[in-house]
């Protein structure tokens, strides 16, 4: 039986690194008591998988993990379970089934994600920046150096960005989140900020995940779907 | 949400940012508004190490069960945050409540091991509390504790306070005494004349030591009235209503050292190893029950999710029931799929049966700590393992299936030869023969695997070697050497490792553990310099140490390689340790004669832990 759990990790423990919060979330299993599934040998370990890496310093309300129980308990008994022994800052929004077997893995389902990203006092792009949104996302390519193993790669990220656009004060955006194309948030912004004559100060952006989506239609004409959408919710598993 | 006192940008910038965040699963917030005292407790050592540090856990989790008091945690800051604390004028601050350690009532500092001195003066450095005792007009009183504690003397000038042995006794008291006074606005002089009445507290101040010409210690005595001549440690007489059992430990979001639970089976040692001061200053043996175990340990795993356990002890093998123990672990942890680890047995039938049902045979190896490669040196150290024993748990491991084998010596003990030495590579020699006469050829899982690894003997204080001559540099290196040889000059060497660290950091242990308090001015200068973190090997700078003895006039042979007399004032003779000085001499004196003394169970040897009236001695 394979589940998937929605959570926010907001606050302190947004320095909490994504290998540690596989762990954390190992133990809370644990502590909540629910039949986790195990693999096999002598040092057997919960068969979990976490949708898509966050990194340290970034929050989020829409994070997924995978994980399969060997019993079935109803879906709220497994959301209030985990949430009696979370931490200040992890709350589980929701706990649905989905598929089980390997094709359906949430990891393997990411197509995109939403983005708030707000200036950190004193680090504001320049003033106006609101207007020229629009001529940016006008430009007919986007480039970017992406560090990859065997060197420096010249990217277009236009294509991956799906939404750009202002939300009181800061800037939403909707992006590429897959294997192939992933698109950091930061990379994104200082772009703009290049793009508006200005260099970005380092820490200058607050980065908050909102939702990490599945693609339903094709790549030429793709219909998100948030992850938690395709779950069955409160069934009882 | 908590407050945090780093910036992002600062957070951002360093390593594992985690370490200082606070806010893990059961780490304990307070409102401020409620409680009298204020304690921060230290572990003077990066987060994931004093994490782990079962002492101080305990500390938290009973002092927090206290209403009045607010117990958090400080960890020294790594050489990156430091770095930027010192430069933008930070204050240490304690995770919970991220405020400054400069504004608690007490700053209690866990002496684990010498290396970790200059990190206390990190702590207080950044914290912003004087170096020196005597200079503070305010801010939190500093208490030392832990292993070090038994001998404080080379710290002395930093602390305020120390308290010797178990912190589950008197520290209520401390704290009673000191909302009294506090209630009464009275000096911080009075205070500390007050604690050192209790029972276990040592306060440097009220004691003055004048020196010899030769520049032993000359006298040592209270400088006030009612302060006692002796400090008596302190311990846990009931394990069943004096232990306190932590029931929800904190659960680190990094991973520590120790990521798991720790379940302390005991307390003390019935073996009587010439050179463990563990075995000594926790005398007497006391056992916990074995119910109480099995009960601590499912509430721990629950409370935690931890997917390991550990049992804690000096000597697990001696533990009673330890079979039953064991047997309910296997039974429980196997539906949950929690390891059990056991460290500290002894390779023996039973253990061979308890590791093949928790370990995977392939991949673990089998731990001997013979300490010393000759039965003649064996029986000086009293360390009871005889070849035979050795050869018979190796031959039967073999037969289970393991092919790998860790064995660990000591270098430098008292009376060692050059035969000893290379007992060491003849006894690895005879375990590497035994697997190829033993194992035929279609039931061998490749080559056999032996790694010997040594390190160089430190005398410590209240053990019967703490009046034994430590070596020099240069002698130690050349015993590694001849072990290096030794080895390499047997016939299945191919099969044998050899691990040894440089001998720098023993002798400066060796300096710091039998120290006066003259070293502590060495142990400034050397902080000044810009030692830190001397634990790390990468961090571990000698020549900062030697200019700093030199500078100070101290002479490092004096404290190392220096015989002690027999009615020589040693710095740590006010405390009351439990066992006699009488006994140690007469330990020391058979340690010289080869004479192999039993063990607490097999007969008492009357070293004074009698009087405590509990434990192994009333068994």
């Amino acid at each position: 039986m394979k589940i998937r759990v929605k959570f926010t990790k907001e606050g302190p423990i947004r320095f909490v690194g994504h290998l540690d919060t596989m762990r954390y979330f190992q133990k809370a299993v644990r502590r909540a008591d629910l039949p986790a599934a195990f693999s096999g040998g002598f040092s057997p370990h919960m068969i979990m998988s976490f949708a898509s890496p966050l990194g340290v310093g970034i929050e989020s309300i829409g994070e997924y993990f995978d994980m399969e129980l060997k019993d079935s308990l109803p879906a709220h008994e497994i959301m209030d379970r985990l949430n009696r022994v979370m931490t200040d800052g992890v709350r589980i929004l929701s706990v649905f089934q989905v598929e089980d077997g390997k094709a359906g893995t949430a990891m393997s389902l990411v197509a995109a994600a939403d983005y708030l990203v707000s200036f950190r006092e004193g680090k504001e792009p320049p003033a106006g920046w609101q207007e020229k949104i629009g001529p940016f996302l006008s430009q007919e390519e986007i480039l970017i150096i992406k560090e990859t193993k065997k060197g420096e790669k010249q990217v277009d990220i236009r294509p991956f960005i799906y939404s750009f656009e202002e939300r009181e004060g800061s800037l939403f955006m909707k992006l590429a989140s897959a294997s192939s194309n992933f698109t950091r948030p930061e990379a994104v912004c200082a772009s703009f900020f290049r793009f508006l004559g200005s260099e970005p100060l380092p820490f200058t952006f607050f980065i908050k995940r909102l939702e990490i989506y599945a693609n339903k239609g094709t790549d030429e004409s793709p219909v998100f779907a948030s992850l938690e959408s395709l779950g069955q919710p409160d069934g009882i598993f | 949400m908590r407050n945090l006192a780093l910036s992002d940008e600062i957070l951002l910038s360093v390593d594992k940012a985690a370490r200082y965040i606070g806010g893990e699963v059961n780490s304990i917030m307070k409102d401020p508004g409620t409680v009298d005292i204020r304690f921060a407790m230290c572990f003077p050592d990066v987060y994931e190490i004093g994490m782990s540090n079962l002492g101080m856990m305990i500390l938290y989790d009973m002092f927090n069960a206290r209403k009045d008091v607010w117990c958090e945690r400080v960890f020294s800051p790594w050489s990156d945050l430091d770095q930027l604390m010192r430069q933008q004028k930070i204050p240490l601050f304690a995770l919970e409540s991220q405020e400054p350690v400069r504004n608690f009532d007490f700053l209690g500092i866990t002496l684990g091991y010498e290396m970790c001195y200059t990190n206390v003066l990190q702590v207080l450095d950044l914290s912003g509390i004087p170096l020196i005792a005597k200079d503070r007009k305010e801010g939190p009183f500093v208490i030392g504790g832990g292993a070090c504690a038994y001998n404080p003397e080379p710290l002395a000038d930093f602390f305020d306070l120390f308290y010797i042995g178990e912190g589950e006794t008197v520290y209520d008291e401390l704290f009673d005494l000191y909302k009294e006074w506090k209630d009464q606005g009275l000096s911080r002089e009075e205070f500390l004349y007050r604690a050192s009445r209790v029972p276990g507290i040592y306060v440097p101040s009220l004691y003055k030591v004048t020196y010899a010409e030769d520049g032993t210690i000359g006298s040592f005595h209270p400088v006030r009235e009612g302060v006692p001549e002796k400090v008596e440690k302190q311990l846990v007489i009931s394990m069943d209503k004096g232990y306190h059992r932590i029931q929800a430990p904190v659960v680190p979001f990094i991973k520590a050292t120790q990521d798991r639970v720790t379940l302390e089976i005991q307390r003390g040692c019935i073996r009587g190893c010439r050179f463990c001061q563990a075995g000594m200053i926790y005398r007497p043996t006391r056992e916990r029950k074995v119910e109480e175990l099995m009960s601590s340990a499912m509430e721990m795993l629950k409370n935690t999710g931890h997917e390991e356990i550990s049992l804690s002890s000096l000597s697990s093998s001696d533990y009673t029931d330890l079979p039953r123990l064991v047997q309910f672990l296997i039974d429980e942890c196997r539906e949950r799929c929690i390891n059990i680890s056991l460290p500290s047995l002894r390779i023996d039938a039973f253990a061979l049966d308890v590791m093949s049902k928790v370990q995977d045979v392939k991949k673990s190896s089998l731990t001997f700590a013979p300490e010393a490669g000759s039965q003649r040196l064996r029986d000086v150290i009293n360390k009871g393992l005889t070849e035979e024993v050795i050869l018979r748990g190796a031959s039967d491991a073999f037969h289970g299936g393991w092919n790998r084998v860790k064995l660990y010596f000591m270098l430098g003990l008292p009376t060692e030869t050059e035969e000893d030495i290379k007992g060491i590579a003849h006894l690895s020699e005879k375990i590497a023969e035994t697997y190829y006469d033993e194992i035929p050829k279609s039931e061998r899982q490749g080559k056999i695997q032996i790694t010997v690894s040594t390190s160089f003997f430190v005398p410590k204080p209240f053990t019967p070697f703490q009046w034994a001559p430590m070596y020099r540099e240069e002698d130690f290196i050349e015993k590694a050497r001849i072990t290096k040889n030794e080895i390499r000059s047997q016939k299945n060497q191919k099969c044998i490792r050899y691990n040894w660290h440089e001998p720098d950091v023993t002798i400066l242990e060796g300096f710091l553990a039998r120290g006066d308090r003259r070293c502590g001015k060495v142990i400034l200068s050397a902080y000044k310099k810009g030692a830190l973190y001397d634990a790390w090997t990468e961090n571990f700078r000698f020549p900062l140490w030697k200019e700093a003895m030199a500078e100070n006039d101290i002479d490092l042979d004096f404290y190392t390689i220096r015989e002690r007399r027999k009615d020589e004032i040693l710095p740590w003779d006010f405390i009351d340790a439990g066992v006699r000085r009488e006994f140690l001499w007469r330990e020391w004196e058979r340690a010289l004669s080869c004479q192999v003394t039993p063990n607490c169970r097999a007969a008492c040897q009357g070293c004074g832990a009698r009087r405590y009236e509990t434990g192994v001695c009333f068994e």
